[in-house]
C-alpha cells in the first residue's frame, strides 16, 4: 500500500528570524533548512548521522539535523552556521578557527562551529580531552583534529575575555531580529 | 538519503498513540529517533506510519521513590548522564548514559528509545540487565512490568506486543557498599559497543563481596547477565586471581559475532579485560 503523505506547514525561527516553510513527514531537518529555506551553511556529510557536518542548536541543544523531520522542529528555535556572524564581524568561534586554520577543504565546518558553539557554552574553559571529547559527533577527515582542537581553545580563551559575547546570546539576538516570513514557494 | 514516504502521526496521549498502533498496522513508535532515523534513510526499515511520543507529556522525568530511580521512557541519555540524582543514586547508569553515541545523539535520544530498539550492541540494554531494571510498559487493556531479564529477546526483538508503549524504566538505587562502573570498548568515536560492560559490585561489613551483578554489551544476539562470573565472586573475599576467574566466566557465556567491529575471539578476550576492569573500578568506587 502506498501512502501519499502530503506537506504541511512548517513555522519556526532560525537565527532569530521567523521562517514558515512547506515539508513532506519525511523531510529531514537537514534538507528544509537547506532546499526551503535557503539556509545552505548547513552541510549534509553522510546518510547515517555519523558526520555531524549538519549540527545545528535546536531549542538550545545541539542536535544533528539529518537525524530529525522538519516537523519535528515545528514551533522550535534553532540556530545554524549562518547565525553566528553578526554582518561582517565572525564569531570569536569563527575568528579562531580562521586564525588557527581549524579546516582543510571546509565541508565539516559549520558542524564544528556549532558543535563547538554548544561545547563552550555547557564548559567555558575545556581541557583538550573535553575538547575532543565534545567534538566526538563531528568528523573531519582532512585536519587530523589538530588545529581544530586548537581553534576551540583560542575560542574558550577569546569568548572568556569578551564577557559579551556569552551563552545569553542566542535569546539576545533573538529578541532583536525583526520577524520575517519567507514566502514559500 | 531520504526515507520512503511515511505518515506521521502526533499523538497527545498515551492512549491516543496506542488506538493509533492499534489501527494504523503498518507503525513504528518515534521516540529520539537516533536509531530509527537512520534505518529509515537507508531504507532497512519503511513503515508506513510513525507515532511520535514527543508531544505527549509526562513522560520525561527522573524522580526518587522507595528505593528506586523513576526514568520516564523519553528522557534523553544526556538528561540521565548528567542528573546528579542518577550519578548519585546509580553510578553505573548514569556512565553507561555518558557513553551513548555522541553529544548530539545523547541529546535526542531517548532511554526508552534505546531499550525498545534492542540493538544487542547498545549500551543501556546491557545496563538494564544488570540492574534489575523494571521496565513499566502500557497497552491497550493493561499496564504491565517486564523484567530487563525477560525483555530482549533477540537481535532488535523484546516482548513488547505491538500496540503497548514502554512508559519508565525503574533502577533499585545501589545499596550501601556498592559501586558501580560501565566500561566500553568501541572503535572511536559515536560507536556501538564492540564490548561493554555493566557491573555493580556491593560489599558486606567485613568487606566480601556481597552481591555483583555484571551485564555485557555486544556479544550475543540479547544483552547478557554474566551469572556465573557473579556466581564466582559473590560471598568472597575479591583477589585478583577471582576477578580475573569471573572475567574468564563472562568470556565463557557470551556468544559474539564476528562483524566490522572485531572477530568474536577478540570480543571474547576483550570480555576477560573489561570484565576485569570493570569490577575493578566498581570496588574503587565504593
Amino acid at each position: 500500500m502506498v501512502f501519499l503523505s502530503s506537506p504541511r506547514q512548517i513555522d519556526l525561527t532560525v537565527n532569530g528570524q521567523k521562517y514558515s516553510g512547506r515539508a513532506e513527514p519525511r523531510t529531514l531537518l537537514s534538507y528544509f533548512l537547506r532546499d526551503e529555506l535557503g539556509l545552505t551553511g548547513t552541510h549534509i556529510g553522510c546518510i547515517v548521522g555519523k558526520c555531524g557536518a549538519c549540527t545545528v542548536i535546536l531549542n538550545g541543544k545541539a542536535v544533528k539535523s539529518c537525524l530529525l523531520f522538519a516537523s519535528q522542529a515545528e514551533g522550535s528555535e534553532i540556530l545554524t552556521v549562518e547565525g553566528l556572524a553578526k554582518g561582517s564581524q565572525l564569531h570569536p568561534i569563527q575568528e579562531a578557527f580562521w586564525e588557527h586554520h581549524g579546516l582543510q577543504c571546509g565541508y565539516c565546518t559549520p558542524g564544528m562551529l556549532m558543535a563547538t558553539y554548544d561545547l563552550l557554552k555547557r564548559n567555558p574553559n575545556p581541557s583538550e580531552a573535553e575538547i575532543r571529547e565534545g567534538i566526538t559527533g563531528n568528523l573531519c577527515m582532512c585536519t587530523g583534529y589538530v588545529n581544530i582542537v586548537k581553534a576551540v581553545k583560542a575560542a574558550a580563551e577569546k569568548m572568556a575575555s569578551s564577557p559579551k559575547i556569552g551563552s545569553g546570546e542566542l535569546t539576545r539576538r533573538a529578541g532583536k531580529r525583526k520577524s520575517a516570513s519567507r514566502p514559500s514557494s | 538519503m531520504i526515507p520512503r514516504p511515511f505518515e506521521l502521526h502526533s499523538p497527545d496521549t498515551i492512549s491516543e498513540a496506542i488506538s493509533l498502533l492499534k489501527s494504523k498496522k503498518d507503525s513504528k513508535i518515534l521516540a529520539g529517533g537516533q536509531s530509527l532515523v537512520p534505518l529509515m534513510k537507508l531504507r532497512l526499515v519503511s513503515p508506513a506510519n510513525l507515532v511520535d511520543l514527543r508531544r505527549i507529556p509526562g513522560l520525561s522525568y527522573i524522580k526518587e521513590a522507595k528505593g528506586h530511580l523513576l526514568i520516564g521512557s523519553m528522557t534523553t541519555h544526556n538528561e540521565v548522564a548528567t542528573s546528579s540524582l542518577v550519578n548519585k543514586k546509580c553510578m553505573t547508569l548514569s556512565e553507561t548514559a555518558s557513553q551513548i553515541g555522541d553529544q548530539q545523539v545523547r541529546n535526542r535520544g531517548t532511554i526508552g528509545g534505546t531499550i525498545c530498539h534492542a540493538d544487542p550492541a547498545g549500551d543501556i540494554p546491557a545496563a538494564a540487565v544488570a540492574l534489575d531494571a523494571e521496565l513499566k510498559v502500557a497497552g491497550p487493556r493493561r499496564r504491565r512490568v517486564i523484567k530487563a531479564k525477560d525483555f530482549f529477546e533477540d537481535i532488535l526483538t523484546t516482548s513488547l506486543r505491538r500496540e503497548e508503549i514502554l512508559t519508565e524504566v525503574k533502577v533499585p538505587v545501589l545499596p550501601p557498599k556498592s559501586g558501580g562502573a560501565y566500561l566500553k570498548l568501541g572503535r572511536g568515536a559515536s560507536d556501538l559497543a564492540t564490548v561493554g560492560v555493566a557491573a555493580v559490585i556491593t560489599l558486606d561489613k567485613a568487606g566480601a563481596c556481597k552481591d555483583a551483578r555484571l551485564g555485557l554489551a555486544g556479544v550475543g544476539s540479547t544483552p547478557i547477565r554474566a551469572t556465573r562470573a557473579e556466581d564466582v565472586l559473590k560471598g568472597q573475599k575479591l583477589s585478583d586471581g577471582l576477578v580475573a576467574e569471573a572475567g574468564e566466566k563472562a568470556s565463557e557465556m557470551s556468544n559474539p559475532s564476528s562483524d566490522i567491529r572485531g572477530s568474536a575471539e577478540y570480543k571474547r578476550e576483550m570480555v576477560k579485560v573489561y570484565v576485569r576492569r570493570a569490577i575493578g573500578q566498581s570496588l574503587r568506587r565504593i
